[in-house]
């Protein structure tokens, strides 16, 4: 089978992780900015994987990707929790109105 | 062939990821990033990863996504404009400026081009072999990533618990009387 040239991998992944920096800076609603910060470890990942091909007795990329996923999943769970608590707090769950450490 | 679909996953990917930073609707940004990891699902296939591309499914897919539409359908206050029944209830984001988030964003992808583009690695070199994966990442949960596989399931553990305890509503101070 063949492959693609694996620069084109990196550079999808460095625009994919630009495109959720500027999410996690510019969306003030919290659970966008947990979106981009999926999409941040998604493009880590596909680094990982792009150079992980060339490994193929061990695959570290491929396990190292493995495991950014389940803590992934655990942060998400996490975030999502805070962020229920957040809103039953301060009502709104617009960063920039939690000014307060406690009301 | 191959060319064609690594395109056409590339173009998907960074296309709804390009909407979910564009759009104001959270719920539609919601649906774009779940076009987006499908997308890079694709990716992980044809470089040749294919148990992280099924993984990637069902965790961020199947998990996470779902995870997120309920935390965005918890926390939506309903404004009291859009209370008839008939208009769609949009949930919408506030942005901040655009100029220097997007500033700070092109010039890091400017950097990673420029780094990329220049850069030499060796192990591109070599020849990419392209083989089914679930055995060997088996192999390795067992062998010599046991310890990080154990810890990962603490840690899942102790992320169920946590997230059940802190999502939980603050319940009501306990009373001496009635030991039920």
């Amino acid at each position: 089978m063949e492959t693609v040239n694996p620069g084109y991998y990196l550079l999808i992944a460095a625009a994919l992780f630009s495109i959720g920096l500027a999410i996690v800076v510019i969306k003030r609603h919290a659970i966008m900015v947990l979106m981009g910060i999926e999409l941040m470890l998604n493009a880590v990942n596909l680094n990982l994987i792009a150079f992980s091909q060339y490994d193929p007795d061990r695959l570290q990329g491929q396990m190292l990707a493995l495991f950014v996923m389940i803590v992934a999943a655990a942060e998400t769970a996490i975030a999502l929790a805070i962020i229920l608590q957040l809103h039953r707090h301060f009502n709104t769950v617009q960063l920039d109105e939690i000014n307060d450490l406690k009301k | 062939m191959v060319q064609l679909i690594f395109i056409l996953f590339a173009l998907l990917t960074l296309g709804s990821a390009l909407a979910v930073l564009l759009t104001r609707n959270v719920l539609y940004a919601a649906f774009f990033l779940l076009i987006t990891l499908l997308g890079v699902a694709g990716l992980f296939v044809l470089a040749g990863a294919d148990f992280l591309a099924v993984s990637q499914i069902m965790i961020y897919v199947g998990g996470v996504l779902v995870l997120i539409i309920f935390g965005v359908m918890l926390t939506h206050k309903q404004q009291p404009e859009q209370t008839a029944s008939t208009k769609p209830n949009y949930i919408l984001t506030r942005h901040r400026g655009w100029f220097w988030p997007l500033l700070v964003a092109v010039g890091l992808f400017a950097a990673l081009y420029s780094v990329l583009i220049r850069a030499n690695f060796v192990m591109f070199s070599r020849e990419a072999v392209w083989q089914p994966t679930p055995a060997i990442i088996g192999k390795q949960l067992m062998t010599e990533f046991s310890v990080p596989f154990e810890i990962a399931g603490v840690l899942l553990l102790v992320a169920l618990i946590g997230a059940a305890t802190i999502a939980a509503a603050s319940r009501p101070t306990p009373t001496n009387h009635g030991n039920r």
